[in-house]
């Protein structure tokens, strides 16, 4: 089949290209096009019938006449994947971006990927240390979950999803992290910041790097995060790396898709986005997990931007559904000059039980964490009452409530962006110390033992 | 082309000699032409023998949608009919399984193609292979029919599974034999030369028979608190749990497959997170039955189609899960199904639907949305069956609105059927109170007709409390609105106290710790205790104030800390009556002090 071209084309619409043809084509089937000039570009079969071939084309539809010849490569998309990977910075559609030589192919890898049978998952469980204390004591992240960053516009989450990449570690392990890096749309800007970094503190050679920019086509875009994925596969389930991908933004591949869709004329669902990026999306994140038998990992830290700082957006809303928890960065935060600006009362982890603890973290996480909890949201609501009818009306618990709201802020949800705190010392005896701003009497999520074991001032030696 | 059609050891298709060709590919979605198949017949498609199903007739075109992957399938690979619809098969050996949306036991699938899940594997959603001792409880010359008990199978070590003669089959048993016995092999024969396995298969787009439909009398005990006294759910009723992400909708399904006092459990876990179906997989054989002793997988039979694997194969997955519910259902079982969550069900649909190229109906739903969640939640209910006797199907349906909103297609689709509904609320989860139902807005319709159970089986007044404590948090809820306003402290003392007990009952009560050993499940009768123990606090720091006590001496008494602590420690049914006469003296003595 390969080998013949057709220049049977009939319509160009958006980035897809209508054609008939005399051959079967198969679904998924990967599309080369060399327009009249001699420009080669690459699509993927959307739609397949003796009739008609809907092929979209990564790379836009701009210069394709119908004299531009199409030739069907005869396979789906797959990407040559080895271990070489790390280190290097690819583009958009796997393709070195950084002037070396091309990757030696291993393995040709499917980029869909199958889905990991349910059964032969492992339940995840190992603490990862990020070194950001608002993340580790209050929504730690546990190897193989996929923790979303649910940011805005203008918010820093560019430099926390850094500040993990360099410092995220397994407590009393020496395996460190491949970090798959997946850039869909950012500008070139961003892309210099991410990279600029990444060299500064040597993580490039620990990592590889995928890479669309905001000039990039957008349907490339689609295929960016699954070749990322894909190489973040190989990397855990064949050579058994713990791998960290971190794909930014994820609203620019939601855009994307929509894009798509309004193109083939499909029945949109909610805000125009196709009713099918539920499944999309979880095609994505659920290539995160640890599987029976196999050593390595894969942690999905996904960056998103809610349009309008809008929690109930779609895109953060399906995401929601999908991931563990997520870590929701706050503009309210970021305006008082705090960082990392996270707000810990929207972030969540789903899985935070299952690796802290005895062992693991340490024994009295939970009840630390519950207490920080409790205590910054009574805090902060007092705030709104302190509004209206001033400080004076409140009574000895509700004063030291409010102000510890200002210390949890200023101090313990506040460090620099290359401090690394540890868990022990520097997250959980540091919040015991904050705590201790408030009578132990009032902290009621505190266990006794704790309290005699690790208070500061009320401690029993 | 060389047609390869996949060996289905042992559940015996007959291919059909009509074969077709691939016409046109989209997704899940592929016609085919020259073939003239029956709707929902399952057909084979392409070189690999995807399994698909015919969803629509279309000229000459047939168009089906396919269980697994479609890419690298081209047009005139062939389509295979096979003359049946999608079936499950039933018989020994269902509980304790974990299947995919079509039965394919997941473990077989670990087997033959390793942790990812290929396609164009097979597999039987029953061990072919294993051998039962099967104990007939029929004998030669009985007349027996559709539904009729032929024997028993100890399926296991709490569960006897009935071995049932097959909808539509009836006549004289010629012989019928005791013995160790695959699900294929014959093990009971009629006059009129019928033979008769273990094993039955059923289409699961249609409902089992059974004689009639009984009102729900009798409750489902699940032991959570707010759920068990407030809104009750009956065995056999339908009911809805639609709530935002993050407002506990999973674990409050957990909690109801852990600890209902049904016979049987189906947990549908449809188009959810892969780690949470890990964590229900690890979790379930380590989780004793408080009833038996024994572990609670003994009684489950789970269905596991993550968000990631194929969405046709979600939308078949609620058909299969009801199916087996149903098939123990008509030996006589109370059957608890819960699916979680029936809106990527729904999505499934619009996906497959979208493909079609259907007119859609709201925020691209397909229009049949309605009617195809009533059909299935009409599948629930308390049967006589066919053999006479009483079985039941419970159907908890988890809804996952967009944006916590719940006037979308899915949730009001599905409230205008269910009978019970327990609304999540982000704002109670977080705050931390769980189980985040909302008990303003929450309703169950099954009170009326459960009320004589409950007097005749827990106390006469068992209704009467539960008024009493739905209208105290009534009565809060208005009174909170003037609190907002003017603060507590403006607001005569009685009417504190009320705010006082209403908070007794929302903590006390309505918060439930799942995690927690004890705390995680609370019988009917104790729950009634609770209940009493805080109207009888009303009563008596009532009496108190009217005797000059002060309200905060009142409602300081360290006994009632501790009547509330207790909740927490192991054997507090018998200990809540002692605790509950300590508080009434300390509150007595309140009224001394002054």
């Amino acid at each position: 089949m390969t080998g013949k071209e057709y220049r049977t084309i009939t319509d160009v619409k958006g980035p897809l290209v209508f054609l008939n043809k005399t051959e079967p084509v198969a679904f998924g089937e990967i599309v080369e096009l060399r327009l009249t000039d001699g420009t080669m570009k690459n699509g993927q079969v959307l739609d397949t019938s003796d009739d008609q071939v809907i092929v979209q084309v990564f790379e836009g539809t701009a210069s394709i006449d119908k004299q531009t010849g199409i030739k069907f490569l005869g396979d789906v998309f797959k990407l040559p994947v080895s271990t070489d990977m790390i280190g290097r910075i690819l583009d958009g559609a796997g393709r070195p971006r950084d002037g070396g030589p091309a990757i030696v192919a291993d393995e040709m890898a499917d980029i869909i990927g199958a889905a990991i049978n349910p059964y032969s998952r492992q339940s995840p469980s190992s603490f990862i240390q990020t070194g950001i204390s608002a993340i580790d004591a209050c929504t730690s992240l546990v190897r193989g979950q996929k923790l979303p960053i649910f940011s805005a516009s203008g918010l820093p989450h560019n430099d926390i999803a850094l500040q993990i990449a360099r410092q995220a570690k397994l407590v009393g392990s020496d395996d460190d992290f491949v970090v798959v890096f997946c850039a869909m749309g950012i500008t070139a800007e961003e892309y210099n910041f991410f990279v600029h970094d990444l060299e500064r503190t040597g993580a490039l050679e620990n990592a590889c790097l995928f890479v669309n920019l905001a000039d990039d086509p957008a349907v490339e875009r689609l295929i960016t995060p699954r070749l990322a994925l894909t190489a973040a596969e190989y990397l855990a389930f064949e050579h058994d790396y713990h791998v960290l991908v971190i794909y930014t933004d994820m609203t620019n591949y939601c855009e994307s898709l929509r894009q798509i869709g309004a193109a083939r004329e499909e029945v949109p669902g909610r805000r125009g986005y196709p009713g099918y990026m539920y499944t999309d999306l979880a095609m994505l994140y659920e290539r995160a997990g640890l599987v029976k038998g196999k050593k390595g990992s894969i942690t999905q830290f996904p960056i998103l931007t809610m349009p309008g700082d809008d929690i109930t957006h779609p895109i953060p809303d399906l995401s929601g559904y999908i991931t563990e928890g997520q870590i929701v960065i706050s503009r309210e935060l970021h305006q008082k000059g705090i960082y990392p600006p996270i707000n810990v009362l929207p972030s969540l982890s789903r899985l935070m039980n299952a690796g802290i603890g005895d062992g693991k973290t340490r024994e009295d996480h939970k009840s630390v964490s519950d207490q920080l909890y409790a205590a910054y949201a009574q805090g902060r609501e007092l705030r709104g009452l302190v509004a209206i009818v001033g400080e004076d009306a409140l009574n000895e618990r509700d004063l030291q409530l409010l102000k510890f709201a200002d210390i949890f802020e200023n101090q313990f949800l506040r460090q620099s962006r290359d401090e690394d705190r540890s868990i022990g010392e520097g997250t959980l005896d540091y919040a015991w110390e904050l705590l201790s701003n408030i009578d132990t009497k009032y902290l009621v999520r505190l266990d006794q033992k704790w309290i005699d074991k690790y208070h500061p001032t009320d401690k029993k030696e | 082309m060389e047609v390869n059609p996949r060996q289905n050891k042992g559940s015996e298709l007959k291919m059909s000699e009509e074969n077709g060709v691939i016409y046109r590919i989209s997704g899940p979605v592929v016609t085919a032409v020259g073939i003239s198949p029956r709707m929902y017949e399952v057909v084979r498609v392409g070189d690999e023998g995807l399994m698909g199903e015919v969803i629509e007739l279309h000229g000459e075109q047939s168009v089906i949608q396919v269980y697994e992957e479609t890419s690298g399938v081209r047009p005139g690979e062939p389509v295979i009919r096979t003359g049946q619809t999608l079936s499950v098969q039933l018989g020994p050996g269902l509980l304790t399984k974990i299947y995919d949306g079509i039965q394919r036991p997941l473990p077989e699938l670990e087997k033959t193609m390793g942790v990812f899940i290929k396609r164009g594997v097979d597999a039987d959603g029953l061990d072919l292979e294993k051998i039962w001792d099967f104990n007939a409880t029929a004998k030669a010359g009985d007349s027996v029919s559709s539904g009729d008990v032929l024997g028993t199978v100890q399926e296991t070590k709490t569960i006897e599974h009935r071995v049932m003669v097959p909808p539509g089959t009836s006549g004289v048993i010629k012989s019928i034999n005791s013995g160790k016995f695959n699900v294929t092999q014959n093990v009971c024969t009629l006059e009129d030369g019928t033979e008769i396995q273990m094993m039955q298969k059923w289409p699961v787009r249609t409902p089992r028979p059974f004689t009639k439909k009984h009102a729900p009398e009798v409750p489902l005990q699940t032991g959570q608190r707010i759920l068990d006294f407030l809104f009750p759910l009956a065995k056999g009723g339908t009911a809805g749990i639609p709530g935002p992400f993050g407002s506990g909708k999973t674990v409050t399904q957990q909690q109801l497959a852990k600890w209902s006092d049904a016979d049987i459990v189906v947990y549908i876990g449809c188009g959810e997170r892969g780690n949470e179906m890990t964590e229900v997989l690890d979790e379930f054989p380590h989780l004793m039955d408080p009833k038996t002793g024994e572990a609670l997988m003994n009684r489950t039979t789970m269905i596991a189609n993550t968000s990631n694997m194929p969405v046709a194969a979600r939308e078949a997955s609620v058909y299969t899960g009801i199916t087996i519910a149903e098939y123990f259902r008509d030996m006589g079982y109370d059957v608890a199904l819960m699916a979680d969550s029936t809106s990527r069900w729904a999505e499934a649909m619009r996906e497959i639907s979208s493909r079609l190229e259907e007119m859609p109906g709201e925020e691209g739903y397909p229009a049949y949305l309605s009617s195809r969640l009533a059909e299935f939640y009409e599948r629930a209910g308390r049967v006589e069956t066919l053999a006479g006797g009483d079985g039941s199907v419970s159907v908890i349906g988890a809804v996952s609105p967009p944006g916590g909103d719940i006037s979308e297609p899915v949730s009001q689709g599905t409230l205008r059927i269910v009978k019970v509904f327990w609304g999540l609320d982000a704002g109670l989860a977080r705050q931390r109170h769980f189980p985040a139902i909302n008990w303003l807005n929450s309703y169950s319709l099954y009170p009326p007709s459960l009320d004589q159970w409950y007097r005749d089986n827990i106390k006469s007044d068992f209704p009467e409390i539960r008024t009493e404590i739905s209208a105290l948090l009534q009565v809060e809820a208005e009174l909170q609105e003037i609190v907002q306003l003017v603060g507590s402290d403006a607001l005569p003392v009685d009417q504190q106290l009320t705010l006082e007990v209403a908070r007794m009952i929302r903590e006390f009560f309505l918060q439930q710790n799942a995690f927690h050993d004890v705390d995680t499940y609370s019988d009917l009768k104790l729950q009634y205790n609770m209940a009493k123990a805080i109207l009888s606090f009303q009563e008596e720091s009532k009496k108190a104030i009217a005797g000059g006590a002060a309200l905060e001496d009142v409602v300081n008494v360290p006994a009632r800390t501790d009547l509330m602590r207790g909740r927490f420690e192991s054997g507090y049914e018998d200990k809540i009556d002692q605790m509950l006469e300590a508080m009434n003296k300390q509150i007595a003595d309140t009224m001394e002090a002054n």
